[in-house]
């Protein structure tokens, strides 16, 4: 592993005054601790409060082969209004969309503040050779996307060669340039939380800005319990070096309720500093519409049919 | 609701997320004005009463009978009775339906004991809730199960019920312990006298309404309340069995009360267990535990792991993550949903901690104690942490029973046995490591009942559970329960 920053957003792992601690994580007292925060009751304002941040917290995101130029500036729409009858609605964080689209992306969110993300290096399997990775992160940056979403090679890391999966990192992140990188450990593949607390330091260390839990692609995407586990390392690597590192669960969450936990569970770990899209975003398609029908609800008392809903 | 406050580029981040106030309804629950003693099924006029309240607000709940000896004594009476008229005949398949019965009437009526525990005993409502009640019914699904199948506990040994047990519990856990205490009772052909705590006697009162919603017989489960007075004529009177959990010094006393009568007898005292934390533990998930260990139940826990022995090169990291976790427990209205800390359970527990505390910091303790607003009515501590703790000092010597730690600290696996078990409890133990061989070769050496790994304060109605030295001796739960509440012929 690395003996000294390779970037400037890199660190060092520290070897005083103590040897450096990976550490690990009992699965069964993490789930417990996932559940019980999982069971805060957060109602009215608080309630309110919640919603309002995760929309402003959503990558929006479509990633199918079947994606068109009119799906998404479809969706671009939608990301900037959410709900076009409601003025206090606020925008999404970003678009989330596959390189080719990022040409149509950038045009419609051009002056918006809704930011433009790509995944890329061979997504969602990370398979490729690294030159053809770095290739295209330069693209989708030349082409205006503000954030980059990679993928780790999981076929390295599950056979050992963890400085492979760094060096890549390292050098997408170099490709990157201004665009902010979030790493993709694609959480379902790695098969334990260990594993998923050493590629999430792993992913730091060589200088993600944001961790990311899946591609979306597979079953199991998110969840709370190994969202937790990623908040944990975050937080490990902060109190020891000072830089805060995003988060980003993505995939499988759907209804705001969920949401909530999500927020519920980040702010009881990493505090009201990382209630801010700059260090939290939640990777969905199909949450905002759930999100906006209960912030209705909590504001009129009744719930409104779907119709009154734009699906995009 | 929120502070938004500027930062850094002018973005406005919020300071905090205030969660507005969820608390469960009182409604479900009928609170009586008055109660008497339920002796014989029915509730007979006490001579004397004192008044229950809730420790979070002081708020009188109910008036309830303070037991004269007489009255204890023909509890005692109507139990014999009871026991010789049928129920000790009855077959224990006719004896477990009882008991599966009242085991589902706690689960359906589970809500409405949950509130009822949390307002009289001041444990926040997700304790009650997701931990005092599920039990409580698992313990009477679980002796259910064995009423029917003594012969095949003890073979060869002819188990027949001891006859009248007299049954005096806690104020931590006080339906739970009423469980722990009836369930094996019950199914092993016994007919009991309970007294619930002083402090804490409605869910135990309330029990009562499901003993006739069962329709057990008469005079099998009869409950009387009040002080010490009561529990000391419960020892005194007619009985075959005491069983009786609570502190030490009370503890003793039964057990020179009772020396030479005959009287079976289990004692289940306190404690004041070692939880250690090795350095190649996980740790987030060990502060979990450390934190569960002593600030469940406000400490209020015979068990509580009340000694944190940190293995000395990771003390700096523990204790940082520790007070960093325990910024945000929330303290507060017990019958708040997110409420992670309650209420002392009365102003005498108060004062002793109070008491304890300053003697820590007297005696050059260093005192850590979150920030946290306590409500000016009721009965508070905040959530309290002392490090640079010697063995010698009180705060590490004596059982607190309040949501204090004491962290102390150790060198090698063989320096954690001899601090750990030098104490003269022996209740239970915690041990924090990935490493499985560690945790079999602490297990061996730990002298303590219960010896938990990378988890802490888990109860199973199947696993049993009780003391070395002072902490008691006799187990509850398991197989082993069942022994105290019988007799052998071979």
């Amino acid at each position: 592993m690395a003996q000294s920053p390779v970037l400037a957003r890199g660190f060092e792992l520290p070897l005083e005054p103590r040897l450096p601690r990976i550490g690990s994580v009992d699965a069964v007292a993490l789930e417990a601790r996932a559940e019980s925060l999982a069971k805060r009751s957060i109602k009215k304002e608080a309630k309110l409060f919640a919603l309002e941040l995760a929309i402003r917290m959503t990558d929006l995101t479509t990633l199918e082969g079947a994606d068109t130029p009119g799906k998404v500036h479809a969706l671009a729409t939608k990301a900037v209004r959410p709900d076009p009858s409601d003025e206090s609605i606020p925008s999404c964080a970003a678009l989330c969309v596959y390189p080719n689209l990022v040409p149509t992306a950038v045009a419609r969110l051009r002056g918006t503040g809704v930011k433009v993300a790509s995944v890329a290096t061979a997504f969602p399997s990370g398979q490729s050779p690294l030159d053809g990775k770095v290739r295209e992160t330069e693209e989708v940056v030349a082409m205006g996307a503000d954030e980059v979403d990679m993928v780790i090679d999981r076929g390295a890391f599950l056979s050992g060669r963890y400085a492979k999966v760094y060096d890549e990192i390292v050098q997408v992140k170099r490709a990157c340039g201004e665009a902010h990188l979030k790493v993709i450990l694609e959480v379902a593949e790695l098969g334990t939380y260990d594993n998923v607390r050493r590629a999430s330091l792993l992913a730091m260390a060589a200088g993600a800005d944001f961790v990311k839990t899946s591609t979306g692609k597979l079953s199991g995407a998110a969840t709370l319990p190994v969202t937790l586990c990623m908040l944990e390392a975050i937080r490990d690597v902060y109190e020891e070096t000072g830089r805060m590192v995003g988060m980003k669960p993505a995939g499988g969450i759907r209804q705001a309720k969920q949401a909530v936990q999500y927020l519920v569970q980040l702010y009881e770990t990493l505090g009201a500093e990382w209630l801010t899209p700059d260090l939290y975003r939640i990777g969905a398609s199909t949450l905002l519409n759930d999100v906006l029908m209960q912030i209705r609800k909590e504001r009129t008392g009744r719930y409104q049919s779907p119709d009154y809903f734009t699906v995009d | 609701m929120t502070e938004l406050e500027q930062k850094g580029q002018g973005a406005l981040v919020p300071s905090g997320w205030d969660y507005v106030p969820a608390p469960e309804s009182r409604e479900i629950v009928r609170i009586d004005e008055r109660y008497g003693h339920f002796v014989g099924g029915e509730w007979l006029e006490p001579r004397e009463t004192y008044t229950t309240i809730a420790p979070a607000s002081e708020e009188p709940l109910a008036e309830v009978g303070q037991a004269t000896p007489e009255e204890v004594q023909n509890a005692i009476a109507t139990a014999r009775e009871a026991f010789d008229n049928g129920w000790s005949a009855l077959p224990g398949s006719e004896r477990a339906k009882y008991l599966f019965r009242i085991a589902r009437i706690l689960q359906e009526r589970s809500r409405e004991f949950a509130v009822l525990e949390s307002l009289n005993g001041g444990k926040p409502i997700k304790e009650s809730r997701d931990v005092d009640l599920p039990l409580a019914a698992a313990h009477f699904f679980y002796y259910a199960g064995w009423a029917d199948k003594l012969e095949y506990a003890f073979p060869n040994r002819r188990p027949k019920p001891v006859g009248v047990a007299g049954q005096i519990i806690p104020w931590n856990f006080p339906l739970l312990m009423l469980a722990w205490k009836i369930a094996p009772a019950l199914a092993c052909g016994n007919t009991v006298v309970l007294k619930p705590a002083e402090t804490t006697p409605l869910t135990a009162l309330l029990f009562c309404d499901v003993v006739r919603q069962a329709e057990l017989p008469a005079g099998v489960v009869n409950i009387v309340t009040g002080d010490g007075r009561a529990g000391a004529a419960i020892v005194d009177g007619d009985v075959d069995k005491i069983a009786f959990t609570g502190s030490t010094e009370v503890g003793k006393a039964i057990q020179r009360q009772v020396a030479g009568t005959g009287k079976k007898l289990t004692l289940e005292l306190g404690g004041k267990a070692a939880n250690i934390v090795f350095d190649d533990c996980a740790l987030d998930q060990a502060v979990e535990g450390i934190v569960n260990g002593i600030y469940f139940n406000q400490g209020h826990v015979c068990c509580a792991g009340s000694r944190l022995f940190v293995q000395e090169s990771i003390h700096d990291d523990v204790v940082e993550k520790l007070k960093r976790r325990m910024k945000t427990l929330r303290v507060g209205d017990p019958l708040d949903k997110n409420t992670d800390v309650g209420a002392i359970n009365s102003r005498a527990q108060l004062e002793r901690i109070r008491e304890l505390v300053a003697a820590g910091e007297e005696e050059g303790a260093e005192i850590y104690q979150p920030p946290c607003r306590l409500p000016e009515q009721g009965y508070w501590f905040a959530p309290t942490v002392f490090t640079n703790v010697a063995q010698s000092y009180r705060i590490a010597q004596e059982e607190i029973f309040g949501p204090v730690l004491s962290v102390l600290t150790f060198r090698t696996p063989a320096e954690a046995v001899e601090k750990a078990n030098n104490t003269p409890y022996g209740l239970s133990a915690g041990i924090w490591t990935e490493k499985g061989s560690r945790i079999l070769w602490m297990a061996e050496r730990m002298r303590a009942g219960v010896v938990w790994a990378n988890t802490f304060n888990r109860f199973d109605p199947a696993s049993p559970f009780g003391g070395y030295k002072e902490s008691g001796f006799g187990r509850e739960g398991g197989r082993h329960g069942l022994e105290p509440y019988l007799e052998f012929q071979s």
